[in-house]
């Protein structure tokens, strides 16, 4: 909770829709993806386009709520509905600007981890990329979206799942990515971009949080860009649209013990 | 066959085409459509080492895999999409309960493409995706290539050729040309792709009704084998204008499947003792399957065959 009453979550969703340009393919996701692109159509990117990776092509957010992609509001009066290798053809053809991904992990090259991690010496198996590492391979950029947590923001992560920038340099170019990577990371605590040499840098942090805060959640020695920000509070527009979208708050406003 | 011969019941259907040590690729239209009735009585015959393909699985492998009937796996993701994290499949992969799986992990798109490769006929096809992954290293289906035009990298695809493909569709004819709408994964490339194809379905209609809109067929009946008329057949997955999702049931399903005797108690109300989809949907509840089903329609608009 900040000052002016918006939860990190919305924060969030917020600064997700504000790296959706207007008339831009995007690749959406679910949840606060799922929100951002609905509150980007609606206030500053109303010819953007959604794809999903179940085959389905939208310009309007869902008919109702929904959980997945594929439940019935989100086929209600979409522009098209395909299949799974027709919009993964859009992406691998370099038509689509911006796809939101999230993970158990990110490193410091914005390498995700969904497949497998170890916890307390015990390795566990996460659920795996699904269209995760088709977004990360193909996209013209990537957006992340993470919860800030020591445990999430290893140096390296245990797999690469669907890659960031690699080691670094010019990683992605030497295994054949002709294009993409990481633009930003979005966190519970700030928003990070990446310099030249595809490693973060926390650019913002959202109100209330501080530098070492984010240091003391990060498992590196995260860089800080020289003008370091703080992430703008949601507008009343904004929020306004929001709670249209959420408007029991399901996933903008969880329970806060 | 005959006209009519295809058609026949769910336990027959299983019993006939599904054998112990089969591919069977499942759930192929990601969240929706999943055959799980199917699946249900794949695990009351009992079915041993299968290979279970397909992108998402949802929590139709979970059940598989906790029953005991699955060796492998060949999927993008295994979770269960309202809660996150499968414990059959984590139980299974990290503990060999009830007996280890074997996973071949993949992306969606080379899950698409290997299914399309064997559809198509070909030994692989070439994507970008997944170049620089772990998913993509020591993989037992994809292989570095250089482009043979360009000299790029590339990564090949293996063809994936399941002996059977089950898909839950909306309509189908006695032959099983079917009527598919909504999103569509890669059923189509998973049921060009297999030796058998099992069809569930919503509606059996008239051949006329499948004619009278002959771009909505997107499964040719020539591929078919098997056709059963299983209505909520998809159940707790929504199929598009007759099923809603039920998101409750999948926080249900990972709560009560925490521990392997939750999974068991589950596994013996909900699939080994309810004698089929009938008595399974009597256990989830009248009231709440009526709750599910779509109360306002949304026709499309007619188009215009016409000579």
């Amino acid at each position: 909770m900040t000052g002016h009453g918006a939860t990190r979550q919305e924060i969030m969703v917020v600064a997700a829709a504000r790296e959706i340009h207007d008339g831009e393919i995007v690749f959406v996701g679910m949840r606060l993806p799922l929100l951002g692109f609905a509150l980007a159509r609606t206030l500053h990117a109303p010819r953007a386009i959604g794809l999903f990776e179940n085959g389905v092509i939208r310009d309007a957010p869902p008919a109702g709520p929904i959980i997945t992609m594929s439940d019935p509001p989100n086929i209600t009066g979409a522009l098209a509905c395909t299949t799974l290798l027709d919009v993964m053809g859009y992406l691998q053809r370099g038509r689509v600007d911006v796809g939101f991904l999230g993970g158990a992990q990110v490193d410091r090259f914005g390498n995700l981890n969904s497949t497998w991690v170890d916890l307390e010496d015990r390795r566990t198996r996460l659920p795996g990329s699904g269209g995760a590492a088709d977004i990360a391979s193909l996209a013209g950029r990537t957006v992340l979206l993470m919860q800030h947590e020591r445990r999430r923001f290893p140096e390296h992560v245990t797999y690469v799942t669907s890659p960031g920038y690699g080691t670094g340099g010019g990683w992605r170019e030497q295994v054949g990515l002709r294009r993409g990577g990481p633009a930003r990371v979005i966190t519970t605590l700030g928003v990070l971009g990446f310099d030249g040499s595809g490693e973060m840098v926390l650019e913002s942090v959202h109100p209330g949080v501080t530098v070492e805060e984010v240091r003391a959640h990060t498992g590196w020695e995260i860089r800080v860009a020289a003008d370091l920000r703080t992430t703008p509070e949601p507008t009343a527009e904004e929020l306004a649209a929001l709670q249209k979208f959420d408007p029991d708050g399901v996933w903008t406003r969880p329970a806060r013990s | 066959m005959n006209p009519g011969e295809k058609v026949t019941t769910l336990e027959q259907a299983i019993a006939r085409h599904v054998r112990d040590g089969m591919t069977v690729a499942m759930g192929t239209g990601l969240e929706s459509a999943i055959p799980f009735a199917a699946g249900h009585e794949i695990i009351r015959q009992g079915r041993r080492d299968l290979t279970l393909v397909g992108p998402i699985s949802d929590i139709l492998f979970d059940q598989l895999i906790g029953a005991g009937c699955t060796a492998r796996i060949v999927a993008a993701w295994v979770g269960n999409v309202g809660a996150g994290l499968a414990h059959n499949f984590r139980r299974a992969v990290e503990d060999g309960i009830p007996r280890p799986l074997a996973v071949e992990d993949h992306s969606n798109l080379t899950v698409a493409l290997a299914l399309e490769a064997a559809a198509r006929g070909v030994p692989y096809l070439p994507t970008r995706t997944a170049l620089g992954t772990d998913i993509a290293r020591d993989h037992p289906r994809i292989r570095a290539i250089t482009c043979p035009f360009t000299g790029e990298p590339l990564l090949a695809v293996g063809a994936l050729r399941p002996d059977v493909t089950i898909l839950h569709v909306q309509r189908c004819d006695h032959d099983g040309n079917a009527h598919v709408w909504g999103n569509l994964g890669v059923s189509l490339e998973a049921a060009r792709a297999a030796g058998t194809v099992i069809l569930t379905c919503e509606e059996i209609v008239e051949a006329e009704a499948i004619r009278s809109d002959p771009n909505r067929t997107l499964i040719p009946g020539f591929l078919v084998h098997a056709v059963a008329a299983v209505p909520l057949g998809s159940h707790p997955s929504p199929i598009q204008g007759y099923l809603n999702h039920d998101d409750r049931f999948y926080e249900e399903y990972h709560t009560e499947t925490r521990s392997r005797d939750g999974f068991l108690r589950w596994m013996d109300r909900m699939v080994l003792t309810t004698g089929g989809h009938a008595g399974y949907l009597a256990r989830v509840g009248e009231a709440r399957v009526r709750r599910l089903q779509p109360r306002t329609p949304r026709l499309a608009a007619p188009v215009n065959y016409g000579l």
